[in-house]
């Protein structure tokens, strides 16, 4: 879940809709796709760009946590995977980037709402990656919690976001294996490596559980995006659903979710957990994570030191215009 | 120096068994002991596949447009992979029971083989692009001459590379001339870093004795034979990029010992330090 407390625009009863919305909510209620150049209300346009965007820039800045490890992979075949799967992060922000800008916002414009901390990225990204075995539990919880909310959103109403979440969550599956692969590994090896594997679900463990965002019943923006079919399940749902499938991996490789109240519950048919602790989550929000600093000052970093290669194509772009068009003159 | 046994040559068998004889254990294979020179110029490609692509994986979430990050991604990718099986086959070759990875990630600098060119720190972006360049231009070279080794697991390797390395060549080549004849900043820039990596050139086409043994054995081409070919590629597109190497300059690793004699820069050292620090740390452990 890259998208966490995203504001949903305008929330209309049926009563209250234009001719042109009542057929707009209807096309979505029949499951059509909503395509860039059709008729859209101003607040869905809104509201998906802030998703949108918020999404790709946690692709972007989600390549830092992953991308710390990639010069220490134990071996070359570590080194390969990390690589292979910080390349797919990258891909997935230019898709995301690209269905952002059929909605009529420039990739250039959402960059610098990113670097001037008017658009936020998923909290999860703003904690360090400590060891090696921070790359399995970040693949196997981190992409796993993704993979929850992202997997619906395949059916999502525009249809630019809906084909990019189908190839995106493709590729997300094969990072939940590699990340649960080294789990495994980890678990199976010396008593540090087993150590190393408790130590990484300890500190992730809940700031995953934070990914879904705040509980439903403190999350204002949910009932909009979920009758336009941006948003498909409730917070608590997602994270309900993450719990059930976690709990049976983390016994299977012999570690413990660190939760002392965490059980199971017959009657509900899964697991009862305790909350993270939301006041975290929102310092995290805030700018006050252990790694806001970082991660931000990298992605600024990266974009100011790079304005003289994007300058210099520009340059040639147009002297080979330019070129181009006194060739052209030349030969009339 | 005599020439090499061919590695399809039947006696083979004999050195297998002499060299298991001489291991005093059996596990190990060991088809190709005793040929100190093939393993050397096995490590020598791995090597530079090796610390080039640690270098350029180094910009993974840093480079300056997302489609750079991707490209880039995927060139070290590349020479990732081109570096397993390099070092694989030297491994094998060497039957002393290591791996690719034991090679990587336990010797010392002074026992890696790679140029200096390829170890030099980033800098900015042009100095990246243009010791990518410097490199892909000799790197192609040297593999399409390699498709006809004489020992096939060399030759099968090289066509698999040539396909990645000539994509490489294509998009530093683009790359270099389009900063070039960029801006007024992109151009210094790309002349500077030229400049800086000009003195780094002259290392890829030393030919020393082991160059020698390998070419007496038709495993490979003597460097100096890669160069006239070097130079068109790189005289055209320094041309188109409006860019000027340096008239005169000093050749590191060529009067002197270089990477390719294990004798490196500083910054070799912490390269493997951030490398091999899991390996180091965790001696035997399973990753």
């Amino acid at each position: 879940m890259y998208a966490q407390l995203v504001k949903s625009e305008g929330s209309k009863s049926r009563e209250d809709m234009t001719p042109e919305e009542i057929a707009f909510q209807d096309r979505i209620d029949r499951n059509e796709k909503i395509e860039p150049k059709e008729w859209m209300p101003e607040g869905y346009r809104k509201t998906l760009i802030r998703q949108i965007g918020q999404h790709a820039h946690s692709e972007i800045v989600g390549q830092l946590p992953e991308g710390n490890w990639i010069t220490r992979a134990p071996t070359l075949e570590r080194k390969a995977i990390l690589l292979a799967k910080v390349q797919d992060e990258a891909g997935h922000g230019l898709y995301l980037y690209c269905a952002a800008e059929t909605l009529g916002v420039s990739r250039d414009e959402l960059l610098e709402k990113l670097h001037s901390g008017n658009m936020k990225y998923s909290s999860i990204f703003n904690y360090p990656t400590l060891t090696w075995a921070d790359m399995g539990a970040v693949g196997w919880l981190v992409d796993g919690a993704a993979i929850m909310n992202q997997v619906p959103l395949q059916r999502t109403s525009y249809g630019p976001y809906s084909r990019a979440m189908i190839r995106i969550c493709k590729e997300e599956s094969f990072h939940q294996r590699q990340g649960y692969d080294i789990m495994m590994k980890m678990c199976a090896g010396t008593p540090e490596q087993k150590a190393m594997a408790q130590d990484a679900l300890n500190r992730f463990w809940y700031p995953a559980l934070m990914m879904f965002g705040p509980s439903d019943k403190d999350s204002v923006h949910s009932a909009q995006s979920m009758a336009w079919k941006i948003k498909m399940n409730t917070n608590d749902e997602l994270r309900q659903k993450f719990v059930d499938q976690t709990v049976p991996q983390a016994e299977y490789l012999g570690l413990t979710v660190p939760d002392p109240d965490l059980k199971w519950n017959e009657e509900k048919g899964g697991y009862d957990f305790s909350e993270p602790d939301w006041s975290e989550f929102f310092a995290v929000i805030a700018g006050n994570g252990p790694c806001n600093a970082e991660r931000l000052g990298a992605r600024v970093k990266a974009w100011e030191d790079g304005a003289w290669f994007r300058d210099g194509l520009m340059a040639h772009a147009a002297k080979a215009g330019e070129r181009a068009r006194t060739a052209r003159h030349a030969a009339e | 120096m005599p020439s090499l046994p061919d590695m399809t040559t039947p006696n083979l068998t004999a050195l297998a068994g002499q060299a298991l004889a001489d291991s005093g254990h059996v596990a190990v294979p060991a088809p190709d002991a005793g040929q100190p020179e093939f393993v050397e110029f096995l490590q020598r490609m791995g090597d530079n596949a090796l610390i080039l692509g640690h270098r350029v994986s180094e910009w993974c979430g840093h480079a300056p447009a997302l489609e750079e990050d991707i490209a880039l991604a995927n060139q070290a990718l590349d020479l990732i992979g081109q570096c397993q099986l390099w070092l694989g086959l030297a491994a094998e070759v060497e039957g002393k029971g290591r791996d690719a990875d034991a090679l990587a990630y336990l010797r010392d600098a002074g026992a890696f083989r790679n140029l200096l060119l390829v170890e030099l720190p980033n800098g900015d972006f042009g100095v990246t692009l243009m010791r990518q360049f410097l490199f892909d231009a000799f790197h192609i070279e040297l593999l399409r001459a390699l498709k006809a080794s004489a020992d096939s697991r060399v030759a099968d390797i090289a066509a698999k590379a040539e396909k990645e390395v000539a994509y490489h060549l294509e998009r530093s080549a683009d790359l270099v001339i389009r900063l070039g004849d960029g801006s007024e900043e992109s151009r210094a820039r790309m002349q500077a870093a030229l400049t800086k990596l000009w003195s780094y050139t002259g290392e890829m086409f030393v030919d020393d004795a082991v160059d020698g043994a390998m070419s007496d054995a038709g495993i490979a081409p003597l460097p100096s034979s890669l160069k006239p070919a070097w130079d068109r590629t790189v005289a055209a597109v320094l041309d188109e990029a409006t860019l000027a190497a340096p008239a005169e300059a000093w050749q590191h690793g060529v009067k002197t010992p270089g990477g390719k004699k294990g004798v490196h820069t500083e910054h070799l050292g912490y390269i493997l330090a951030e490398m091999q620090f899991l390996q180091r740390a965790y001696p035997g452990a399973r990753w």
